[in-house]
């Protein structure tokens, strides 16, 4: 049986990465007795295949997993379960069961969208207008480590929300992944002073 | 003082800067977060080495499941932060907090710091300032923490008599909860009393430059009748609680000690260790680390102590008597811990699993349990016989890594002086057996630096070595591997070697270039110890009370981590003695009279002193002592704790019964007659 789950990734577990990640789904799956289903070969490690890296200190609403587990289970008494064997900061959103034949989430994951609050005081009006520059701009070069490649066509949409926060939608495809800490530095805002939730992720079809 | 919301807000602007942010966060499965309210006695427990590693330590893990179990008292855990934190931390006037609830440690009644080595002194300090706590015990104040350390280290608590308010000497499972009762019963008043410091924030200032605390600028000594004083004169009368303050050391002409003299009634000298009768259940909640550290397990301790009697083992004499779990208690606590933490390994730990009197019912059972789960077993400090490979194959399933034996020296003359006495012939046939049955790596470890060791017995490491690969290669090809972990000797307070001087670092540095040369074979790996690493280890652990300042000035002049290569200063070291107006080598290179008076003489492993010298003199004389467990030697743990093993009879504890009624409630508790050279 193959389960993709919904989850969200805040407070302290913003501070831990893609890999250690991994591996507190696979401690929280066993706490929870999951009969998970395992590779095989010498060193034989949990099947278990995350849709997107997240960045390190990003909160998020909207993470996935597929987990493959060797016994179908009733997938309504799966999540309190899971949930409870989560530290704190993992929130799980949805199961549900899918095709064991389905394409891997990686490999169908288009885009994503970002929400970033500015958490010190902010100069709307220049913002407004950074940030009509770079819709309007057809080629903005930037440099990531030590290669110099078009950020411009990564940007799918940017906005200034009613409420004041900036809403982005970036290409995630394998190879063309936006990274909002380069939207923002474009935009002249320090990393320091803004917080960023990854709130959707946009798959094929 | 910062509260703890305050503390969070300052992170966040500096988490995404620091390597490994999650070291610093909290938030880990198993870890407890209590209501912070005014009724509790609230302890740090600190690690002085980085969350990696200390997360994994057992003896804190037992400490903060005693004190959370507890309604009345609360625990949380904090480690050094690495230096790139410290520096962040600093820049934003951060003082050093729990991971739990984020509360600077200066909140918390009572710190309690885990000193299972010596190299982790520097960073003491360290957290100490960083905590924007008096680095010295004699400056701190009404609202300053009590400061508490325990472990192997301070077996000699002498080089941190400035710094530690009071000792906990052997087993803190039943004395954490005395020390805690005296503050709860004492604190009262410790409340109302008017911070004599600035109040609020500003207590923390962050560095400037090297710039620490001045030692003139903190006056603040309390007065006699403080109730920071009440609270050490109650601890200073607790069994097995070592306050350096009431105690004053006299010191001969010559700068050894002439005695120690207690400058209050009522408190032990000497101070005798504490041990539990029984080993409480282990614990099982573990820490669960949110990022990838060094031990990734679970650990049940099989058994506490040794009667092996290896010399040269601190760990062997200051752990006595042995105690053992049941099978059954292991297994079901080993099942709850995979159950509670979800980890991929389980360590069986002990000193020597071999002597573990069921291990062999235990590995069936283990076996039996975890059959077909993904988990590994590791089983360390197994005997070099083909018992331990019908072990380890039990164990097969659950084990990935190589077989690792201790031989510890290879020629017959050393193997009696050191009483770890292995014919070559059982060392060739066990390894043999082992990349027989198809392991390809095995790690042996050996020491050099032994006393009266000459190039001949090192020479005798290569050739075993060599040996041991030349016979794997006829029973299972070029693909053998060895791994030869050659470490180098340092003489330990509380053994029958104290009496000895370490290797010079000349001898140590020909020895082992004399390894390197003989172990080219690309199937052999080898491994040492810098020589540098174990002076440092020998002064620290030798050192008398004027060995605090030169940790000071060692500190002052940048060493912390000392226990980690890419930290290692040296010159700091020599720089901190030259400032001292001391002289290294009177700790390590001396040649010490049979009669001295060693600094640690006035702390009691209920290991007599007389026994240790014999042992010695039997070493000089190439006499081994067989297994304590077939043959009492009469070491003083039993005169010591006579009534506790009568009223604990029967296999739980490996030394003799003892059934004959108390005589006399006071027990002569030990022989301080010093020996004498014809002893």
């Amino acid at each position: 049986m193959r389960l993709r789950i919904t989850f969200s990734k805040t407070g302290a577990l913003r501070y831990i990465g893609h890999l250690d990640l991994n591996t507190i789904w696979e401690r929280a799956a066993r706490r929870a007795e999951l009969p998970l289903a395992y590779t095989q070969g010498f060193h034989p490690q949990p099947k278990m295949k995350f849709a997107s890296a997240l960045p390190l200190g990003f909160s998020s609403r909207c993470e996935m997993v597929d987990v493959w587990i060797n016994e179908d289970v009733d997938l309504s008494s799966l999540s309190t379960p899971l949930q409870n064997m989560m530290p704190a900061g993992i929130g799980i959103l949805s199961i549900q069961s899918v095709d064991e034949r389905a394409p891997a989430l990686q490999t169908q994951i288009r885009s994503a969208e970002y929400e970033v609050v500015v958490t010190e005081a902010m100069d709307k009006v220049h913002l407004k207008q950074k940030i009509e520059e770079v819709m309007a701009s057809a080629f903005l070069p930037r440099q990531r480590r030590g290669k110099s490649y078009d950020l411009r066509p990564l940007i799918e949409k940017l906005e200034l929300t009613a409420k004041d926060q900036i809403h982005m939608r970036l290409s995630a495809r394998e190879g063309a992944t936006g990274r909002p800490e380069e939207v923002l530095s474009v935009l002249e805002i320090p990393i320091e002073q803004v917080s960023i939730e990854r709130i959707g992720l946009i798959f094929q079809n | 003082m910062l509260e703890p919301k305050e503390i969070e807000a300052r992170l966040e602007q500096i988490l995404l800067k620091v390597e490994r942010p999650g070291r610093y966060v909290g938030g880990e499965i198993n870890s407890v977060i209590k209501d912070w309210n005014e009724n509790q006695a609230k302890v740090a427990l600190v690690f002085p080495d980085i969350y990696d590693i200390g997360i994994s330590n057992v003896g804190l893990k037992i400490l903060y499941d005693q004190i959370n179990q507890r309604e009345d008292a609360l625990a949380e855990r904090a480690y050094a932060p690495w230096p790139d934190m410290e520096a962040r931390l600093r820049e934003r006037g951060i003082p050093l907090y729990s991971l739990e609830s984020k509360h600077a440690l200066r909140s918390f009644d009572l710190i309690g710091f885990s000193l299972p080595y010596e190299t982790l002194y520097t960073n003491t300090l360290n957290i100490l300032d960083l905590a924007g706590i008096p680095v010295r015990s004699s400056e701190r104040g009404e609202s300053d923490p009590i400061i508490i350390a325990g472990g192997h280290a301070a077996t000699n608590p002498e080089p941190m008599h400035a710094f530690i308010d009071a000792f906990v000497i052997g087993e803190g499972e039943e004395v954490i909860h005395e020390i805690i009762n005296v503050i709860l019963t004492m604190r009262g008043s410790r409340k109302s009393a008017p911070e004599e410091h600035s109040a609020g924030g500003a207590r923390f200032r962050p560095r400037k430059g090297a710039g620490r605390y001045a030692q003139s600028a903190r006056a603040t000594q309390p007065a006699p009748n403080s109730i920071r004083n009440d609270i050490l004169k109650a601890l200073a009368k607790i069994p097995g609680v070592y306050v350096p303050k009431y105690y004053k050391v006299h010191y001969m002409d010559d700068g050894t000690v002439a005695r120690v003299e207690s400058l209050m009634d009522g408190i032990a000298n000497p101070v005798l260790k504490r041990i539990v009768a029984q080993l409480p259940p282990p614990p099982t909640r573990f820490i669960v680390p949110n990022i990838e550290v060094v031990h990734n397990r679970v650990s049940v301790e099989i058994m506490r102590g040794c009667t092996r009697g290896c010399r040269f083992c601190q760990a062997g004499m200051i752990t006595r008597p042995v105690r053992e779990r049941s099978v059954d208690e292991i297994v079901e606590a080993a099942e709850a811990a995979i159950r509670a933490t979800g980890f991929e390994e389980l360590a069986l730990i002990s000193l020597s699993s071999s002597n573990f009197s069921y291990v062999v019912e235990l590995v069936n059972k283990v076996s039996e349990r975890f059959k077909g789960r993904k988990l590994t077993i590791s089983l360390p400090s197994l005997r070099i016989e083909s018992v331990s490979i019908d072990l380890m194959d039990k164990l097969r399933e659950h084990y990935s890594g190589g077989f690792t034996l201790a031989p510890e020296a290879a020629t017959e003359r050393m193997r009696r002086i050191i009483n770890k006495f292995i014919p070559d012939e059982d060392i060739i046939n066990t390894t043999r057996e082992i990349y027989r049955r198809g392991w390809t790596t095995i790690k042996l470890y050996f020491m050099i630096g032994h006393p009266s060791e000459t190039l001949e017995d090192v020479q005798a490491i290569a050739d075993l070595c060599k040996r041991v690969i030349s016979e794997g290669r006829k029973v299972a090809g070029m693909k053998v591997k060895l791994h030869a972990g050659v470490s180098t000797f340092v003489p330990k307070p509380q053994t029958p070697f104290q009496w000895v001087s370490v290797d010079t670092r000349e001898s140590i540095l020909a020895k082992q270039k004399l390894l390197k040369h003989e172990l080219k074979d690309r199937n052999i790996k080898l491994s040492w110890t810098e020589p540098e690493d174990t002076l440092l280890e020998a002064w620290l652990t030798r050192g008398d009370r004027r060995m605090a300042e030169v940790i000071y000035s060692a500190w002052k002049n940048g060493t912390k981590f000392d226990a980690w290569n890419e930290h290692r200063k040296i010159q700091a070291w020599l720089e901190a003695f030259a400032q001292q107006g001391l002289d290294p080598a009177f700790y390590t290179h001396r040649p010490r009279r049979a009669d001295e008076v060693f600094p640690w003489d006035h702390i009691s492993a209920a290991v007599r002193k007389n026994f240790l010298f014999q042992d010695f003199r039997q070493s000089l004389e190439g006499k081994i002592r067989v297994d304590c467990r077939l043959n009492c030697f009469a070491c003083g743990i039993l005169p010591t704790f006579a009534n506790v093993r009568r009223e604990n009879p029967g296999e739980t504890w490996k030394c003799p019964e003892v059934k004959s009624p108390a005589h006399n409630k006071q027990i002569p508790v030990i022989n301080h007659q010093l020996p004498m050279a014809g002893d």
